[in-house]
């Protein structure tokens, strides 16, 4: 097909045979229907997948029962970052300890739900859909948070996950979230002759086909999108050379192209730690610390860090005690991490958790990760977050 | 004899894997029963089992935890013997996966492994034991057109399923407890049909079910209560077994069963009174699964066309599919795995208990994308490098990693183009663009013709215009329906 893209555009909204509707994806170029910028607020969720183990992160420096239950893989208390006289953070995470300092964190200890699940599977299925633990429910948080506020959305890029497969977490009942590990790709889609033609054609009828060219539509109408906003930063400053760093620039450089995208998903892992675990975490918090550190710096840089939360949650903690091969197994509740400027609470926002009142050797939850989700839609997102959770969850107050 | 019309496709794809180039030009007119007797008929042998874990060994160890001869080991040397099997069980099941998928490809008793997917769905258990997952999966093809009676009894006796569910939940409720929720709400009658109560009392009917160091279910009388129970109004001494019959007494279960059935080969809705209809036959019939089959492959609403094209293809289905229209020899199977996963269907590891939700859940922006260049990708051995999401119950904490310093790796497929050819051969050129329409898209795809002729370009050879105009139709969207 020799046609230019441009030509083909301009011919297409004249063309007279045939075509009832106007192409779904040359509304990206007229008026845009599309969420109502909720003062340009931006929520970053980072996932740590395979169930980090939260207190060799955020670390119970004067708890004997911490040192007694892990011999070889507590943290001493010299070695951990200060950042109270009971509580140290994990040595590989500097940034986070200038973060605290700066009151540009916030933590929250002891996360968790009822009944919890301890497989990676259903876990993490529970915290990406809110539901509770012996339901099934085929819809994750952030994808009802698009349908709630993006019905009738012409090119869902609200949403985006930086990755190749869309997690459960932004799928909704009506719209989900669009995927992608480079911005590049969504350009080359954008440029694929087949997919355009198929996007422009009139949808079928019948309604499974109807969704599919519907879905087709969108995908395309959000790379059109894309590749006409994301531009190319006058000057990008170093990321490093991870994955997780790859990551977070590809959002910085979104977040700077002032694309409409509210939510950013990520994840990092696996923290699955098992066995040998010190190595392992202390090689993932490394990147994390520096990734998220140019991030922000970055963000700071161009001002933009006051419109941005990055929270982390990983979908278990591991159990107190260590076991037999330097690691630990899988446990219940953790803590989450909160980074943005301008926090209404900062540093820890709760005690850390009872070591000497535990559920057959694991933690016990004090907040429910639902109360952490409706005061971000709420407060952050400014969304129906009782509608999107389906039930009223108190709101915290760190934001 | 005639080429095959949209019902023979239809059927062909609901009641197996799609058509194989073979069936496509040679086709005798199309009667409901006559094709369906004829796909019972090839699935009337019981199956040869799947076999990866030929050694109780290999994929016992890690399932039952503790064992006799472990316990002179040092902790720290049976956890590393552990983490050996269960690195050797991962790649079995991973084994299990392909020659299953192989089976659903080119075995001639296609209803079986249809039918076989669907109770994979339906009694949905994710354990990483190789063996007792080949042992579940074996019991599952064995029974699958038999009784539903006997295939629930012995499915909830085997290793597999007992463990999965027994180790579910935190560890506060009773094991059994949960068995019996399961299987009463996700086996059987459905959400809603039972209380609480009624949980509470089927699990002390399952106390002493489990199994035995061989793998083996075993019913260890001195772990049973023996005392009376009280379960959906029926009051006895029950053990699990009384419990099954129970719950199979009750026509909700045929009716949870058929309309699960219903959505899985027919449509998301049926009209008023359809299932019941259905499932009231099935239950008179004593719950047998052939009958019901064959109520529904020979109904004329079957053949309506609203239902041809109506389903969306699972990702397994799509994959045998595309392996079954273009026979081909792979040098990297591991592409089957790879394309399981990026569509968010691997078998043998279902999301949780409650299977695989389908329908539109398959599709969104990045799955539709891969699943249209899928074909094309194969056949151009030519795939893009996926970022995959961890799953740690495959990896346990080690990312498989499939080098970010290459963008495209190629399976190695060659594709037995002759065989493909063969299905119209001695057919005129400008006749096969709808010859092949018909034989690829059971939906109605108006614009595909004009959308052939624009996108074909010239080809000198006949053959490689072919080969076109056939992946083109299968990049359609209307290729991933069914």
């Amino acid at each position: 097909m020799n046609i230019r893209r441009r030509t083909f555009l301009k011919n297409s909204s004249i063309a007279a045979a045939g075509t009832l509707l106007l192409p779904q994806f040359l509304h990206a170029f007229g008026q845009r229907q599309g969420m109502p910028n909720s003062s340009g607020k931006i929520l970053v969720v980072l996932q740590l997948s395979g169930g980090n183990d939260g207190l060799n992160t955020i670390i119970p420096i004067r708890n004997d029962i911490y040192y007694k239950q892990r011999p070889r893989l507590a943290i001493e208390r010299n070695t951990a970052l200060t950042l109270t006289d009971e509580v140290g953070l994990n040595p590989a995470l500097s940034a986070f300890k200038r973060f605290f300092d700066d009151g540009e964190l916030a933590i929250l200890n002891g996360v968790g739900y009822p009944n919890p699940d301890r497989s990676h599977f259903r876990s993490m299925d529970i915290w990406h859909s809110a539901s509770q633990s012996n339901q099934y429910v085929y819809t994750g948080w952030l994808g009802r948070y698009l349908d709630a506020m993006c019905s009738g959305c012409d090119h869902p890029t609200q949403a985006v996950e930086v990755d190749d497969v869309l997690s459960l977490a932004l799928k909704g009942e009506r719209q989900k979230g669009l995927a992608f590990t480079e911005v590049q790709r969504m350009v080359d889609v954008s440029k694929n002759g087949w997919f355009r033609q198929l996007a422009s054609i009139q949808h079928p009828e019948e309604p499974m086909a109807a969704y599919l060219y519907k879905t087709l539509a969108d995908t395309m109408s959000s790379a059109d999108y894309l590749a006409k906003e994301v531009r190319k930063p006058q000057s990008t400053p170093n990321y490093p050379n991870t994955e997780l760093g790859k990551n977070l620039k590809t959002i910085a450089g979104l977040i700077m192209s002032e694309v409409d995208t509210r939510v950013y998903y990520l994840s990092h892992g696996s923290f699955d730690t098992h066995v040998n675990q010190q190595p392992q975490q202390t090689r993932l918090f490394t990147e994390m610390n520096d990734a998220v550190a140019a991030f922000t710096k970055h963000l700071k840089q161009e001002n933009r860090f006051k419109d941005v939360l990055l929270l982390t949650f990983s979908e278990f903690g591991r159990r107190v005690a260590q076991n037999a091969s330097g690691g630990t197994d899988h446990g219940t509740a953790n803590n989450m991490m909160f980074v943005g400027e301008n926090l209404r609470q900062q540093g820890l926002l709760n005690p850390l958790p009872n070591l000497a009142d535990l559920e057959a050797g694991d933690l016990k939850y004090s907040v429910d990760f639902k109360n952490v989700y409706a005061t971000v839609l709420d407060k952050w997102l400014s969304a129906p977050a009782d509608d999107i959770l389906g039930a009223t969850y108190q709101r915290l107050t760190f934001i | 004899m005639e080429n095959a019309t949209w019902k023979h496709i239809h059927f062909y794809w609901r009641a197996g894997f799609g058509p194989t180039p073979e069936m496509l030009g040679q086709a005798s007119r199309f009667k409901p029963s006559t094709f369906f007797e004829a796909y019972a008929a090839a699935s009337k042998k019981a199956p040869a089992p799947l076999l990866v874990a030929s050694n109780l060994a290999d994929g016992l160890m890690n399932g039952l935890g503790e064992l006799g001869r472990m316990q002179s080991l040092s902790e720290e040397d049976r956890r590393k013997q552990r983490q050996q099997m269960q690195a050797e069980s991962r790649k079995q099941i991973r084994s299990l996966n392909l020659m299953w998928l192989n089976e659903m490809v080119h075995s001639p008793a296609q209803l079986r492994e249809k039918m076989s997917l669907f109770w994979h769905n339906h009694f949905a258990c994710r354990n990483l034991n190789s063996y007792y997952q080949q042992q579940l999966i074996n019991v599952i093809r064995e029974g699958a057109l038999g009784s539903f009676s006997s295939l629930l009894k012995e499915v909830s006796k085997t290793p597999a399923m007992l463990q999965f569910l027994n180790n579910q939940q935190n560890r506060k409720q009773q094991p059994n407890e949960n068995f019996a929720r399961e299987v009463m709400e996700l086996f059987t009658l459905g959400r809603g049909q039972y209380s609480e109560a009624d949980i509470k009392e089927a699990a002390r009917a399952f106390t002493g079910w489990g199994f035995d160091a061989q793998g083996q279910f075993v019913f260890r009388r001195n772990q049973h209560d023996e005392g009376s129970k009280t379960v959906l109004g029926k009051t006895g001494r029950f053990d699990g077994e009384d419990v099954l019959n129970i719950l199979l007494e009750k026509p909700e279960t045929a009716i949870f069963i058929t309309r699960k059935l219903y959505k899985f080969l027919v449509s998301e809705q049926a009209p008023a009174g359809r299932i019941e209809w259905l499932a009231r036959r099935f239950y008179e019939g004593g719950y047998e699964i052939l009958p019901l089959l064959k109520d529904i492959f020979t109904a004329d609403w079957f053949y309506d066309d609203t239902i041809a094209g109506s389903l969306v293809k699972s990702p397994v289905e799509l994959i045998a599919g595309i392996c079954r229209i273009l026979p081909m020899e792979l040098e990297r199977e591991e592409i089957l795995l790879l394309a399981q996963r990026v569509l968010g269907q691997i078998l043998f590891y279902p999301p949780s208990v409650a299977g695989w939700p389908g329908g539109t859940n398959w599709i969104d922006s990045s799955s539709l994308l891969f699943r249209m260049q899928l074909p094309r990708f194969i056949a151009g051995n030519s795939i893009p490098i996926i970022n995959l999401k961890s799953d740690d119950d495959v990896e346990m904490g080690m990312r498989i990693n499939q080098g970010r310093n290459q963008s495209r790796f190629s399976a190695g497929a060659t594709i037995d183009w002759k065989k493909v050819f063969s299905a119209f051969a001695g057919q005129k050129q400008e006749f096969q663009a709808k010859s092949w329409q018909q034989a690829l898209l059971t939906a109605k795809a108006k614009s595909a013709p004009e959308l052939v002729q624009k996108f074909i370009g010239k080809h000198a050879e006949p053959e490689k215009h072919q080969a076109e105009i056939i992946l083109l139709l299968m990049s359609l969207p209307e290729y991933q329906l069914c």
